[in-house]
């Protein structure tokens, strides 16, 4: 989904209001509407981007039936455009589950990061898990400052926002685009590159993640006449583990 | 079962224990700074190759055509912090038009 936080970072980002408030709440009492509508000031927004991965779902030639169960399901903004983007370019399922997984292995570091805070067991931690994204992750974190209890808030609060908004729009898009025939008329072939645009922009923030976006882009062109479609995108995962290793 | 159903369900059920795995594993395993680099830049990665083969691919070759005017569009967008539904419209109408001509 379209925002980069950075998840371990410590308390940037969702909104100014949320550090301007902070002296005024213990870590007993917060109030819970300040928490609510930062948590809402994110998950409206967020949500209605589900609109353009219905009509990218559908423009790749999923149902609409599958392409709300990636929502209700998968539920990861970028692991979804992935696989309807690898799929709807002729790539094998075995492409689009390596690289909607490995997109989703993030959505894993912010499970380990929020587990300290949340504390779940049993359902809670199955619903918890799912609602798990940048959104909720990055809301928490920067509810922080308002104690744990705002954190939990606003974590539930976001994640269940994005979740309800997120697959009411995905069924709108989906809907909306199985109504209009040509996609290319309609420059859905284009706003699925620029949601993957969107989705990285915010995280080239210094001169080694420029590198590495400008290299995975090279690398990833070069391939697409040698290689089986979906290849090309696995491939550059080999770049973010080489520096990543080498600081 | 076909390939759509398979990639839909199968990524669905493997990013589901990626998230909830995340609430089993030890804590430590986040101070590992080597972790959180190639964490940090897997999705980069990705992302940016996804622009470029959803830009410039059709099938298994490179081609120039209007999706790369509807990228451009985006990114002078994004450059000018529009918002994403913004960014997103501009690109889509922008591709549309040059389709059209």
């Amino acid at each position: 989904m379209p925002i980069g936080w950075e998840f371990l970072g410590q308390n940037e980002g969702v909104s100014s209001s949320a550090a301007n408030g902070s002296e005024q709440f213990d870590e007993a009492a917060f109030d819970k509407r300040l928490v609510l509508r930062d948590s809402l000031a994110v998950a409206i927004p967020v949500g209605t981007y589900g609109a353009a991965f219905g009509a990218a779902a559908v423009g790749s030639g999923f149902s609409v039936f599958q392409s709300c169960l990636l929502s209700l399901l998968l539920f990861s903004g970028a692991s979804q455009f992935a696989v309807v983007g690898v799929m709807g370019a002729g790539g094998s399922a075995i492409s689009a589950i390596a690289t909607g997984s490995l997109l989703g292995l993030r959505n894993g570091l912010y499970g380990l990061r929020m587990a300290p805070v949340l504390k779940l067991n049993g359902f809670k931690k199955i619903l918890g898990a799912q609602i798990t994204i940048d959104e909720s992750t990055g809301v928490a974190i920067n509810q922080e400052s308002r104690g744990r209890a705002a954190s939990q808030y606003g974590f539930w609060a976001t994640g269940i926002g994005v979740y309800v908004f997120w697959n009411l729009f995905t069924l709108i898009g989906a809907l909306g685009a199985q109504s209009i025939g040509d996609p290319s008329a309609w420059g859905l072939d284009a706003a699925v590159p620029a949601a993957f645009l969107g989705l990285v922009w915010p995280r080239l923030i210094d001169r080694k993640t420029k590198l590495v976006a400008i290299l995975a882009a090279l690398l990833a062109v070069l391939l697409i006449p040698l290689t089986p479609a979906g290849v090309p995108i696995i491939s550059t995962a080999l770049l973010a583990v080489y520096f990543g290793w080498r600081k | 079962m076909n390939a759509l159903w398979i990639a839909t369900l199968i990524t669905s059920a493997i990013c589901f224990l990626l998230k909830f795995v995340g609430y089993s594993l030890p804590e430590s395993l986040l101070n590992r700074p080597i972790i959180q680099r190639i964490n940090s830049l897997i999705p980069i990665a990705l992302l940016s190759a996804l622009v470029a083969v959803q830009t410039f691919g059709a099938d298994q070759n490179i081609v120039v055509d209007h999706r790369l005017a509807g990228v451009g569009a985006a990114a002078i967008a994004l450059r000018f912090k529009a918002s994403f539904p913004v960014m997103m419209l501009l690109a889509a109408i922008v591709s549309a038009l040059v389709y059209r001509i």
